[in-house]
């Protein structure tokens, strides 16, 4: 079996597993939004105030979500124990990171689609006129974020105290998709929108880092 | 026993020397004054830590391609011999900052990454201090290592384009960059010194940890019959 045709069906486990439930995508949106209303308390969002803290708030809200949320992707495979099926299923344990990666990218770009309306509503942020240029960013971002969380989840879920665990190793190592989403959420919600490709190149180029070090490592780490 | 001996009494006199050179032997700086005598534990203490990391990102490799427990007991010993060497420039920085900046701390560059690299090296020890079985923790931990390695370079250079108030590296710098021959001395003298001191520090913590492994293994044979 093919690692394309081999992701493809595990990817389609992962959003029946989702669908059946529901869980994880309601879970996370009512998190993020949860977080952007406490974030109001915190500074007068008027406009002027929400361009400036609001893209930083906005990904702070995702990063936090994202660290909550994968924690299930390996832990649900070990409450049934069906990591050690999984892996003798597939040829290459690659296509099982593939899978967990793009199924958590998509109810994390999900959750923010949903969420994006809201915080523009709350903090007079006008997102409509950028709206193609945001989804690029959010896309980009979310890989990142979902491509080092895969490989961090995998990690934590063999370890004791593993949803402490999993943002303390998460969060640093996300450094640079915080900064260059943040700056590149910024150019865009500004008065004189650009999309700025000099922060998406860092993304993207943690994008690529991360994915090669996830295929050339990423089967030790499922290892039993 | 005598070699280990020797090895501390060596370490201790240069040190000394060391000390001797950087307060005496080496000028006063024009424009900083007394205030920077502090760079000669500053630069060369995150000059090792460098090595530290380098060290442990190696061993942390080697284990997970060569699986022998050796390099782990390294990877963990570079990782907490290193963490010191962070923390005093994390310390020494700001004190320094203070009368010559006006501010303790700023959001620049190599203090952001600094503070980002000492965060990852904790992560590294509490996640070792997370998981019980030997070959799982070594495996697991090694590849956190590798993960977060390879994660600073795209640390350093998202955050140099922020905005940079360090000042420019003197040593290694561009043209116009360069030291007062006395205080190269001082500066190389005190690395070399530091360097010593990370080798015999790893050298007993690596010592420390084979043991505690064979206890280990010991306590699991009793605990087998």
């Amino acid at each position: 079996m093919g690692l394309a045709r081999a992701t493809g069906i595990l990817l389609g486990k992962e959003l029946r597993t989702e669908l059946r439930s529901r869980e994880l995508v309601t879970t996370t949106a009512v998190f993020v939004l949860l977080v952007i209303a406490l974030f109001s308390f915190t500074f007068d969002p008027s406009s002027a105030e929400s361009r400036r803290f609001g893209p930083g708030l906005l990904w702070l809200a995702f990063l936090f979500a994202a660290s909550l949320m994968l924690q299930t992707c390996f832990l649900r495979e070990q409450a049934n124990d069906t990591l050690s099926g999984l892996r003798l299923c597939v040829g290459d344990p690659f296509a099982i990171f593939l899978a967990k990666l793009a199924a958590n990218a998509l109810f994390l770009l999900l959750t923010e689609l949903l969420l994006l309306p809201v915080f523009s509503v709350l903090y007079n942020v006008p997102i409509l006129r950028v709206w193609p240029s945001l989804v690029l960013v959010l896309l980009v971002g979310d890989v990142g974020i979902c491509l080092t969380g895969t490989g961090m989840a995998a990690i934590s879920a063999q370890a004791r105290m593993r949803e402490l665990l999993l943002p303390l190793l998460l969060l640093p190592l996300l450094t640079p998709v915080l900064i260059a989403s943040t700056e590149a959420t910024a150019a865009l919600l500004s008065e004189n929108p650009v999309l700025r490709w000099d922060w998406l190149g860092i993304l993207l180029a943690f994008d690529g880092v991360f994915l090669t070090v996830l295929w050339l490592f990423g089967e030790y780490l499922l290892e039993e | 026993m005598g070699k280990r001996i020797a090895g501390v009494v060596v370490l201790f006199l240069l040190l000394a020397l060391t000390t001797y050179l950087a307060f005496y032997y080496a000028p006063v700086e024009r424009t900083m004054g007394v205030i920077q005598k502090i760079f000669y534990l500053h630069l060369p203490s995150a000059f090792t830590a460098f090595i530290a990391m380098g060290i442990c990102f190696t061993a942390n490799l080697l284990y997970v391609f060569r699986r022998a427990p050796k390099w782990d007991w390294l990877g963990v010993s570079a990782a907490e011999v290193g963490l010191p060497f962070i923390t005093v420039v994390l310390i020494t920085g700001p004190i320094w900052a203070h009368p010559v900046w006006g501010v303790w701390w700023t959001w620049d560059a190599r203090l952001t990454l600094t503070l980002v690299l000492w965060l990852l090296y904790v992560a590294y020890l509490l996640l070792r201090s997370m998981i019980e079985e030997p070959d799982r923790r070594a495996l697991l931990s090694a590849l956190f290592g590798i993960f977060a390695f390879l994660d600073v370079p795209l640390v350093y250079f998202s955050i140099r384009w922020f905005r940079t108030q360090h000042p420019q590296p003197v040593i290694l710098g561009g043209p116009g960059s360069g030291l007062e021959p006395r205080m190269r001395v001082a500066y190389l003298l005190v690395w070399a010194a530091f360097t010593g001191l990370l080798i015999l520090l790893l050298r007993s913590r690596y010592r420390l940890e084979a043991m505690r492994a064979d206890v280990e293994t010991l306590r699991r044979e009793v605990e087998g019959r």
